[in-house]
């Protein structure tokens, strides 16, 4: 589940990362861009907050 | 946090209440609950991805900073505030393991430390209200509310401007009462997310402003986004106040030492080196796609580049959605911060109370345009204000055994002020604020009148003086905490 999970968030982040390069490269539109950012940004916040760990600093490391 | 979250008992003097406060801070932290490498890159990458880097970039565009000095003066900024950290705060902090609170405590006596307390919320209340305030214009923009432009004169925003700020500064002050950890938790998830949102809208309007390729990156940077030409009435900053800028703006963090609470829990100094990642993500490729998104908006025929119109501009609904959480993310522990500062004057307060009236603060602060439109201003002045404390924890701790000279004088004399460290704080600071202030504060200009060829020549600006006011301050310490402990011994004889 939790390697689902991190899929799920990485495809979140390369929805994030790569359309700005496909407009650069004038392959693709801006309100393309920005649908695809925003499907990204639901991917990964839907999903990293449930495998990321909270590396916090009251809590000694493993 | 837990230890912090003490009511000081009522009815004690305010030495022992803010001692109360801090009381589990006392002790040097335990080997077992050290960290590694891979905590403190996560911490810094974390904060220092924050939704004022929307505003800074954008600020450098106005003042007109040139593509070559903008670049190298970061490079050469950044490099300075990780060494800062890397030598100067990270060896003390893993030395005496101590917060900065016990560490000022030990040195300037309790009454020093107070000030700092209290002067730190004032500045935290300014910072976190700054934050909320970016947060605030990317909210305006699905209810069509104008963000205040404070370059064509407004003073304070409208009215629905100011209820939305209110009520997202109430719904921060909410989460900061209720805890401070899930949401410490919840911007680290946001941080990867937030790095790559940053870079995708600097990308993505490369091309609105005629780049074909990154052949011609390089022109583009030079002939439309950093032109070297300040915006209005601002004034023309070169590399130097860029590095000087950059270095500066966690000076109170790195060589103000406030960081030692941080590094306290390192295994090894050389972990001071994280904050890199902190630094040439956030404050380095941050600012340049802050910078270009604000260029390629003002390309655009527009004229308010405030952080929510920009971001909207270069990722749509996810650069809303980013200026925000970054927004909000911030605010929260700089408040929760701002609230255990003024905690030590409010003895018989509930936590909650205290968190609400720095929260009030902070709304206010957002509501007037003038914090972030000077913002760069203030984040020199309050650097260069607690910087000598810094330098006297870094002399005390590795400079006065080598001098001869007693370590924690204040403490081991049961002092409740340490007059060194006062006169050497406020003098330098006063002694910088005049050399700046002489050209740009017209009362003192009028004042001094005809200034004499030496003092004329001396043309510097608030970000030029972290050097020299360290090394002022350093003198003035050890030359004072000389005549105090001479004397000391004098008297003992």
């Amino acid at each position: 589940m939790k390697t689902l999970l991190k899929i799920i968030s990485f495809i979140g982040l390369c929805l994030t990362i790569v359309p700005p390069f496909l407009v650069f490269y004038g392959v693709i539109e801006k309100p393309t861009h920005f649908t695809l950012m925003g499907i990204g940004a639901l991917l990964w916040f839907a999903t990293a907050p449930f495998w990321m760990k909270n590396p916090s600093l009251e809590e000694a490391e493993d | 946090m837990s230890s912090t979250q003490q009511t000081p008992a009522a009815g004690s003097t305010l030495v022992e209440r803010l001692d109360a406060l801090y009381e589990y801070d006392r002790e040097p932290v335990a080997k077992n609950k050290l960290h590694g490498w891979k905590t403190f890159i996560a911490m810094f990458s974390g904060e220092h991805v924050a939704g004022t880097e929307f505003l800074l970039g954008p600020l450098m565009v106005m003042h007109g900073v040139s593509a070559p000095d903008f670049f190298i003066g970061l490079l050469i900024g950044n490099i300075l505030a990780v060494l800062s950290w890397a030598l100067l705060c990270a060896p003390v902090a893993v030395k005496v393991r101590l917060t900065i609170y016990w560490q000022l405590r030990k040195i300037c006596g309790p009454y020093l430390t107070i000030a700092y307390s209290g002067f730190y919320a004032v500045i935290l209340c300014l910072l976190a209200g700054s934050m909320v305030s970016v947060a605030v214009t990317a909210i305006s923009i699905p209810f069509d509310i104008p963000n205040p432009n404070y370059l064509a004169g407004d003073v304070l925003p409208t009215f629905p401007w100011m209820v939305l700020a209110l009520i997202v500064g109430v719904v921060i002050a909410a989460l900061a009462v209720l805890g401070f950890d899930k949401i410490a938790h919840f911007s680290k998830v946001c941080a990867p997310w937030m790095v790559l949102v940053f870079f995708a809208c600097g990308l993505a309007v490369l091309a609105d402003l005629g780049t074909t390729g990154f052949s011609d990156f390089w022109r583009v940077m030079n002939e439309k986004i950093f032109t070297g030409v300040p915006l209005g009435d601002n004034s023309k900053y070169t590399m130097w106040h860029v590095a000087g800028f950059a270095w500066l703006c966690n000076g109170t963090q790195h060589i103000g030492m406030s960081d030692v609470t941080i590094f306290r829990y390192a295994k090894d100094w050389k972990q001071g080196f994280s904050s890199a990642f902190g630094m040439f993500l956030g404050h380095y490729m941050a600012w340049i796609a802050s910078g270009i998104l604000c260029a390629a908006y003002l390309a655009e025929g527009f004229t308010n580049p405030q952080p929510g119109d920009i971001a909207m501009f270069g990722a749509g609904f996810a650069g809303l959605i980013c200026v925000v959480i970054a927004g909000w993310t911030t605010a929260n522990p700089t408040l929760y911060r701002a609230g255990l500062a003024i905690q030590v004057a409010t003895p018989n307060w509930k936590r909650w109370k205290v968190t609400f009236l720095a929260g009030a603060a902070m709304i206010v602060a957002a509501c007037i345009p003038a914090v972030n439109a000077y913002l760069d201003r203030i984040i020199g002045y309050y650097g260069l204000f607690f910087m000598p404390l810094g330098a006297f924890i870094f002399v005390d701790v590795w400079l006065f055994p080598k001098l001869g000279l007693i370590s924690d004088y204040a403490e081991k004399k049961g002092l409740l002020l340490s007059w060194p460290a006062a006169v050497a704080w406020f003098g330098s600071f006063a002694i910088m604020l005049f050399f700046y202030g002489k050209d740009n504060y017209p009362w003192l200009t009028k004042l001094l009148g005809q200034q004499p060829d030496w003092l004329a020549s001396i043309q510097a600006d608030l970000l030029f003086m972290v050097a020299p006011e360290w090394v002022l301050c350093v003198l003035l310490y050890i030359g004072f905490s000389k005549i105090q402990q001479r004397n000391d011994k004098l008297e003992t004889a």
